[in-house]
């Protein structure tokens, strides 16, 4: 299989939009902030036709930044993002319809004047996929493909719940036709009942569409479920990428494994019914990333090296990657932890 | 048994709105033992926050508490007048909130906010307040505790807000906390570090807590017993591992069966089917009947608690067990 979705060396920095008269400040010794975020640094990765790549880590690591990247709603400062060769943006523009996103709000991303199936049809009218008088059979039919009632159209999004705002948002991506859909913690603001549904339909719709999809999430067992490889972010950086029951079962990356490790898991078949480990310290502010490697601060493996020098992506198979200078050590001394038994600790 | 510090019996709080009365708490009954932590889980809209506000006493009309007693330590909460209720709320009972942004005031520096809360039950010197609040932000895992009482709350981040909210409810040594959603609002890795130094907390100094959340998974990493909540009732409740291996109402069952790592990755993961309910037009009976795949015609009664080995529910086609409840 071919590479279908690439993002080859994107970065996005955010800087300080500056007034002249801060600009003067600035100059003159104000305190004014100056400094750039990195909110994303030279991430390229490949996703191939029908797979799903999960985007994981903590508040600020630059996922969503990332994923509204992909989906060419933000233009990156340096790199490229290309759909089967095609460029997404050209010149700060969306130049393609194949990419569309699901939003994690539904209550936000719906406009609560319009009838939802105005919502639904007004990219499609738009960019000739239906007309006007075809509209509304048009949008019954996805109505019905996500699972709501057709009759519903001239409703408005106040009238239905979170869980049915959700499907209403995912028939509004899927009517544009795309081939590839992004999933900024489409479940996070759901009910746990709701949640299910919801990934179920994703996954059908996946599945039955053959949509390539990038799924955003900071909610680990969700990306686990859906995902075929999984990326895992910080501080603007991929730290590790590979396929999921890979990093989940064998973390290559100190980060990964801790990561992993802090989110407090069911487990009803043994005697200590939830387990979970802490990481020490906070994630560092973007606006001043530590030296080297970004989390040597709290990596309980850190080095010279990694306070030194930032580590590179390096292989680890043939479908992983990760950029730590001591992954090795850390995988060896993992699996040995694993054959003798012992609970996995980082 | 020693004696509750804390009992709930037969809590109903309702709203009288305009398009109808809101049972948003309906019948709620429990105990909180000296040092406990119970979870409260339910989804969004079945009334655990409304809960939580009931026992310090905070529901604004047009809600209303209009049945039913809290009991803490002895003293009656219901009925207590406004001023005898302040003086309790915050020394006996205090309650951290979801939003550690909204909990503190941005133009009061932490210190300040400390010394307030302390002056709102005590007399203690300017010295004396400054040393039990560093003891406590330091106890709650504040580095540099004394240097960052001079720091307003923008200068912390949301896991440092939070522990500093944490470490405001824990300024009089309560008996009981109720904590609302604290680490909802947080990342995981954050979230472990205040779940961890919370369990801790509750050993150490005493105080019973009630949890509420709606992560199975977090309640159970704290709580040594948890009740469901649906639709303003508690629908199960009991000790944490017994409850969660052998569930015995539907919902309860279904939630577990929901998450994700219940399932293969990758198949179609167990659903409830259907909505949560409108509070404002519940079916007459059993509140989930809707929703239930065992509903009966029996279900259109409302099922009474069935206790048995320290555990109750509420459901006439109980799991796991094959007894039905006699008619």
């Amino acid at each position: 299989m071919t590479d279908f979705l690439s993002v080859d060396d994107v970065s996005r920095i955010f800087g300080p939009n500056l007034s002249l008269g801060e600009r003067i400040a600035a100059r003159l010794g104000g305190k004014v902030e100056t400094r750039s975020v990195r909110a994303v640094s030279d991430v390229s990765l490949s996703v191939r036709k029908g797979e799903t790549l999960g985007l994981v880590g903590e508040s600020g690591c630059g996922k969503s930044t990332l994923g509204r990247v992909i989906a060419g709603i933000l233009p990156p400062t340096t790199g490229r993002v290309a759909i089967d060769g095609a460029p997404v943006m050209e010149n700060g523009t969306k130049v393609t319809t194949r990419v569309q996103t699901v939003f994690q709000d539904p209550f936000a991303s719906l406009d609560p004047r319009m009838k939802v199936g105005d919502t639904v049809s007004e990219g499609p009218i738009a960019h000739g996929l239906t007309t006007r008088g075809g509209a509304r059979a048009y949008v019954a039919q996805w109505f019905e493909r996500v699972g709501l009632d057709p009759v519903w159209v001239d409703r408005y999004p106040h009238q239905f719940s979170g869980g049915q705002r959700q499907r209403i948002a995912i028939a509004r991506a899927l009517a544009m036709q795309p081939d590839v859909l992004i999933c900024d913690e489409p479940v996070a603001s759901l009910d746990v009942s709701i949640q299910a549904q919801i990934i179920n339909l994703f996954l059908e719709l996946t599945r039955d569409l053959g949509l390539t999809s990038v799924f955003i999430s900071h909610d680990l067992s969700v990306v686990q479920h859906v995902s075929d490889r999984v990326a895992v972010m910080y501080l603007g950086r991929i730290v590790e990428l590979g396929p999921v029951a890979q990093v989940f079962g064998t973390p290559a990356h100190p980060y990964t494994a801790a990561l992993f490790g802090s989110v407090p898991k069911l487990v009803l078949d043994a005697d200590e019914l939830v387990r979970f480990n802490a990481i020490d310290g906070e994630v560092p502010s973007p606006l001043a990333p530590p030296s080297g490697c970004y989390y040597h601060p709290r990596c309980p493996l850190a080095t010279r090296t990694c306070r030194e020098t930032q580590p590179r992506t390096q292989p680890v198979s043939d479908l992983r990657a990760v950029a730590c200078h001591h992954f090795d050590a850390h995988l060896k001394a993992r699996s040995s932890d694993a054959q003798a038994g012992r609970a996995v600790k980082t | 048994m020693t004696d509750p510090v804390l009992s709930v019996e037969n809590l109903c709080t309702h709203f009288f709105t305009r398009a109808g009365v809101v049972k948003a708490v309906d019948g709620v009954s429990f105990d909180l033992a000296r040092g406990e932590i119970m979870g409260l889980v339910g989804e969004s809209g079945s009334g655990k926050t409304v809960t939580g506000f009931s026992l310090l006493g905070l529901v604004d009309p047009p809600g209303r508490i209009v049945r039913g007693s809290v009991r803490l330590a002895g003293t009656e909460l219901t009925t207590l007048p406004d001023a005898r209720l302040r003086a309790l709320r915050g020394r006996e009972i205090s309650m951290i909130f979801q939003d550690p942004i909204a909990t503190l005031n941005p133009m009061l520096t932490i210190g300040q906010q400390m010394k307030l809360a302390i002056d709102a039950h005590e007399r203690l010197s300017r010295r004396a307040a400054t040393a039990r609040s560093t003891e406590l932000l330091t106890q709650v895992g504040i580095p540099s505790a004394a240097a960052r009482l001079r720091a307003y709350p923008h200068e912390f981040s949301g896991g440092m807000r939070q522990r500093v909210a944490i470490a405001i409810a824990l300024l009089h040594r309560p008996a009981v906390i109720v904590a609302d959603e604290p680490t909802t609002a947080l990342d995981v890795s954050i979230q472990a570090q205040i779940l961890l130094q919370m369990r801790d907390l509750a050993r150490e100094t005493g105080t019973a807590m009630i949890w509420i959340s709606h992560d199975l998974a977090v309640v159970s990493s704290l709580a040594s017993k948890l009740a469901v909540m649906y639709a303003g009732r508690i629908v199960e409740q009991g000790p944490t591992a017994t409850l969660l291996r052998d569930p015995r109402h539907p919902y309860t069952a279904g939630l577990i069966a929901s998450l994700p790592a219940m399932t293969k990755p990758g198949t179609p993961l167990t659903q409830i089917r259907g909505t949560t309910p409108s509070l404002l037009s519940l079916p007459p009976g059993c509140p989930f009947a809707p929703r239930c795949g065992k509903t009966t015609d029996r279900c259109r009664e409302e099922p009474a608690l069935t206790e048995e080995n320290g555990r109750g529910w509420r459901c006439f086609h109980p799991e796991g067990s094959n007894q039905e409840v006699p008619a």
